[in-house]
């Protein structure tokens, strides 16, 4: 999928992330912010790309700021700040794309 | 039969689907059911947040064994189907409808569980269904919407759109809900399926909650949705047998298997007049005392 | 080498501080050793005055020099302003390598990072250290070594000579002109003087800092005139309302009401709680929760408490005024009701030492029956860790955890099985400050694991039937499942503090945080 236009999705809560995706300049650009980046750093970061790789996203700029969420919520803000960025809110691919 | 459609369902949880910290670990509190809110709770500009953060939480986090219903969209918005679609892909064991005036309403969303199954590979059948009713077309028409489906397992009140559109509001003694708790208890019973009340807003009396569960007990309802889990222990406590009807059951049951087989059919048990007619309320009380852990006999 | 909990505390550090490493709760168990006394300068002038116009004229007269030690106390917790006032007047003489022995820092010493950066505070002593003071020592700027003690092990620190003070700082809410002090009766009461007893004590030079001069003689004193050399009047020494740091209304969290529910369980259904058993709790949600859970169960059953020690909260003295416990042994005041609740007979002071010193001949913690503990992590060992932050970040304080869970017959952790994403049940604390042996039973809001060493407790609780009894690896592996194995944190080489045990062997080494990129 193409990041059409920049899209956030989360928030800034305990237990939760805010992710950011803006059209890239030709490669993914991930920037992370994590409370708890020293010991879980590696595997949000894996969890990001997963979910971009499944939603087949190669160009962007994503920005997560993360305050402790758990990979099922980074997966669906992840997700969700996508298909806003698409305007896409039905017909989703649930258990395809998105899983 | 899908055995989910009796299973105990004193606390019914809502948790707001769009709030991580709420949704990643309420089966420690214990309840029967939690139910996954998309619709009242979720901001506008939110719904489809909530329904990725649904979808996750229902494949990833293991609940316990605690039933996940999910409250959808009302009928007369653009977002229940998709919602449906959502919950039943992630493998939801219930659907909460909103706002249900008619067994029509239930009909078309059992439609739209029957597609998404068949969509995403789910057993078929496997989604139960639970009806809010939140007017007072809703409540008058109860016993034609408990009997709209084999998936539906229950109704609900929803006290607060019902008060409204009884012109009155939510006064605390439950006089207001008086007509529409009798008569959802009367149909659900008389269709076979399961009956449920209204949530009880005010945190900061535990004693009115308190009494307002014991009411609702006493009218003969199955359970209580609720907002908090601070509630969850009174209404357990409530819904619990106590010993001496636990004692009395037994005794009952006991009795009556023996007398049977004597020949017998009216007898007393502690001075009180016993028939067969209490047969299936003893072991009823029995089989909810096991399942709220008093209870380890075999009868 | 590797101590009694496992950990690897390297020679050199063992060489430079002349330490050993722990071996046990109870290695020091009936060593002698003598006491220590400070230099004192007799004062037979009835003419002499010991009030100074300000702090500079105390550092004066006191001697205040580069390298020196100095302490401080920590009764006014978040709201304390006298750390920071001398620190300031010290830093403006511009003397330098100074040595910071206070009870305890806090957040409100954020303002002291500069001075840890430009070598005029270069070694900190303290039970802990929160905020951005922790974040310096764990990023490494701090020249010497941290030293992190137990409110029981800094009394040893300084009744064997080990820590020498040149000049305490005593905040006193009201003193007389002669230096006699007491922790109420003025503007910004603390209720007791506990901690700096043995300061007055051990200290070359005592100081004592108040903003409310009163007739002389103020007593009857809690610290008194034989052992102050100097009075300064100023116009705050603390900020009251800041003593209680939350806490103060009852939690409506179920989470932590469950953990409280739980912890109630625990007491009730061991064999220890009989009429006239000691307790000590804290100050968190679910300690507090528990308390007045643990009331009304003592109300039914008629049973009543003999004492309750430690850091005191107001259902704590409620319990007093009640008549629910015989008497209180306060050390320090948690909250403004339990400053003002001093004044009843029955709530006696005592001080840090007779409270929880290790090396005196008895100790009010090891009278204790049952103590109500918190825990940043706790490890399948059972060894706690309230000092270091999962992070590698110093963010806490030992207070008087390893010197009550040693001390009580019966230690209770309580402490919620996710922080966030964080396990506090893990595979290993990041620091070890409470060793496992001391630890009895972990209550978590995903049930309660009693330590193997404890069959007695397990079996009375299996019998009792009360809580939802796991073991401590199943916790773990739980929290793993749900948050995923954290990665270890990556620390440089570079030791920036110790944590000592209450005997005064090493229990653990905190390294500097590697900078994560």
């Amino acid at each position: 999928m193409k990041i059409l236009k920049p899209a956030v999705a989360g928030t800034l809560e305990s237990s939760d992330c805010m992710v950011t995706v803006e059209p890239g300049c030709g490669e993914l650009e991930l920037d992370l912010d994590s409370t708890v980046i020293r010991q879980y750093g590696k595997q949000i970061r894996r969890v990001i790309s997963e979910t971009l790789t499944r939603l087949e996203v190669t160009d962007a700029r994503v920005t997560v700021v993360d305050k402790g969420a758990l990979d099922c919520t980074i997966k669906a803000r992840v997700e969700c700040a996508v298909y806003r960025s698409n305007d896409i809110r039905d017909a989703l691919p649930w258990g395809g794309a998105i899983q | 039969m899908n055995p989910n459609l009796k299973r105990l369902r004193r606390s019914m949880m809502f948790l707001n689907c769009q709030k991580p910290a709420l949704i990643k670990d309420p089966y420690i509190y214990k309840p029967d059911s939690i139910m996954l809110d998309l619709e009242d709770a979720v901001a506008e500009r939110e719904k489809d947040a909530a329904r990725y953060s649904l979808f996750h939480a229902l494949r990833e986090i293991d609940y316990r064994g605690v039933e996940r219903v999910v409250r959808i969209n009302g009928l007369d918005t653009d977002l229940w189907r998709e919602d449906i679609r959502c919950a039943v892909a992630g493998g939801c064991d219930s659907v909460r409808i909103p706002k249900t005036e008619t067994a029509e309403d239930v009909r078309r969303v059992e439609a739209a569980i029957a597609a998404a199954e068949q969509e995403f590979g789910v057993e078929p059948g496997r989604t139960l269904i639970m009806a809010a009713l939140e007017s007072a077309r809703g409540v008058m028409n109860a016993f034609e919407v408990c009997q709209s489906s084999p998936r539906l397992f229950g109704i609900a009140l929803s006290g607060g759109d019902y008060t409204k559109d009884l012109q009155t509001t939510i006064s605390g003694t439950g006089v207001e809900l008086m007509g529409a708790r009798q008569h959802m208890i009367i149909a659900a019973r008389a269709a076979g399926v399961q009956c449920f009340d209204t949530v009880y807003t005010n945190l900061d009396d535990m004693n009115g909650f308190r009494k307002d569960v014991e009411t609702i007990h006493a009218m003969g309802f199955d359970g209580k949705s609720i907002i908090n889990p601070r509630q969850i222990p009174i209404v357990h406590d409530v819904f619990t047998p106590k010993a001496k009807d636990i004692l009395f059951a037994e005794k009952v049951v006991r009795e009556i298997d023996t007398k049977k087989a004597q020949g017998i059919g009216v007898f007393t048990v502690d001075g009180k007049m016993i028939d067969i007619a209490f047969y299936a309320g003893a072991k009823r009380t029995l089989a909810l005392a096991r399942a709220s852990g008093v209870y380890k006999g075999d009868l | 080498m590797i101590n009694a909990v496992g950990r690897e505390i390297p020679d050199e550090i063992l060489r430079a501080t002349g330490k050993e490493p722990f071996q046990g709760n109870n290695y020091k168990n009936g060593v002698p050793f003598r006491r220590q006394g400070p230099i004192i300068r007799p004062n037979m002038d009835n003419q002499h005055s010991k009030l100074v116009k300000d702090i500079h004229e105390a550092l004066v007269r006191c001697r205040a020099h580069s390298g020196m030690t100095i302490s401080f106390h920590h009764h006014f917790r978040e709201g304390d302003l006298i750390v920071n006032m001398v620190m300031e007047e010290i830093h403006k003489m511009g003397l330098k390598n100074i040595t910071l022995a206070a009870t305890s820092l806090g957040k409100a010493h954020d303002p002291l990072v500069p001075m840890i950066e430009d070598g005029t505070i270069t070694r900190i002593e303290a039970s802990g250290v929160r905020g951005k003071i922790g974040q310096a020592i764990s990023a490494g700027k701090l020249k010497g070594l941290a030293i992190m003690r137990s409110h029981g092990g800094r009394v040893r620190s300084l009744m064997t000579g080990e820590t020498r003070v040149d000049i305490a700082f005593i905040g006193a809410p009201t003193s007389d002109d002669y230096g006699n002090l007491r922790g109420i009766g003025g503007k910004t009461n603390c209720g007791v003087l506990s901690y700096s007893h043995i300061d007055g004590d051990q200290a070359e030079y005592v100081v004592a800092i108040t903003d409310c001069l009163v007739p002389f003689p103020n007593f009857p004193a809690h610290i008194s005139m034989t052992k102050v050399d100097c009075v300064c009047v100023v116009d705050a020494i603390g900020i009251p309302e800041k003593i209680a740091t939350g806490a103060a209304k009852p939690t409506t969290d179920q989470r932590k009401l469950m953990m409280a529910d739980y912890c109630t369980q625990v007491v009730v259904n061991t064999p220890y709680f009989k009429d006239g058993f000691s307790y000590q709790t804290g100050v968190g949600g679910a300690s507090i929760a528990s308390t007045i859970y643990l009331t009304k169960i003592m109300e039914e059953r008629g049973i009543k408490m003999g004492f309750g020690v430690g850091g005191l909260t107001k259902p704590m003295c409620d319990l007093l005024d009640r008549g629910m416990v015989r008497v209180l042994m306060d050390t320090q005041a948690f909250d403004l009701d339990a400053v003002s609740n001093v004044i009843n007979p029955a709530h006696h002071r005592i001080t840090a030492g007779a409270y929880a010193n290790p090396f005196n001949k008895g100790a009010f913690v090891n009278r204790l029956d049952y103590v109500i503990l918190a825990s940043l992590e706790v490890d399948v060992h059972f060894n706690c860790n309230v000092v270091v932050g999962s992070d590698g970040v110093i963010t806490g304080a030992q207070g008087g955890h390893p010197d009550t869970a040693q001390g009580a017959k019966c230690t209770i952790v309580i402490c919620p099985l996710l922080q966030g994403r964080i396990p506090a049940i893990c595979s290993n604390v990041t620091t070890v400050t409470t060793p496992g042996e001391s630890v009895d039973v972990v209550v978590t809001d995903y049930g309660v694991a009693v330590n193997p060493n404890r069959h007695d407790l397990l079996e009375a609780l299996q019998k009792a039937d009360c809580v939802p009894l796991v073991t401590i690896e199943e916790l773990r592996d739980t929290a793993y499942a749900i948050v995923g194995e954290p990665e270890p944190v990556e620390f440089d080489d570079r030791i920036v503090g110790i944590i000592e045990a209450r005997d005064g062997t090493i229990m653990d080494v905190v390294r500097k945080v590697k900078t994560f990129d």
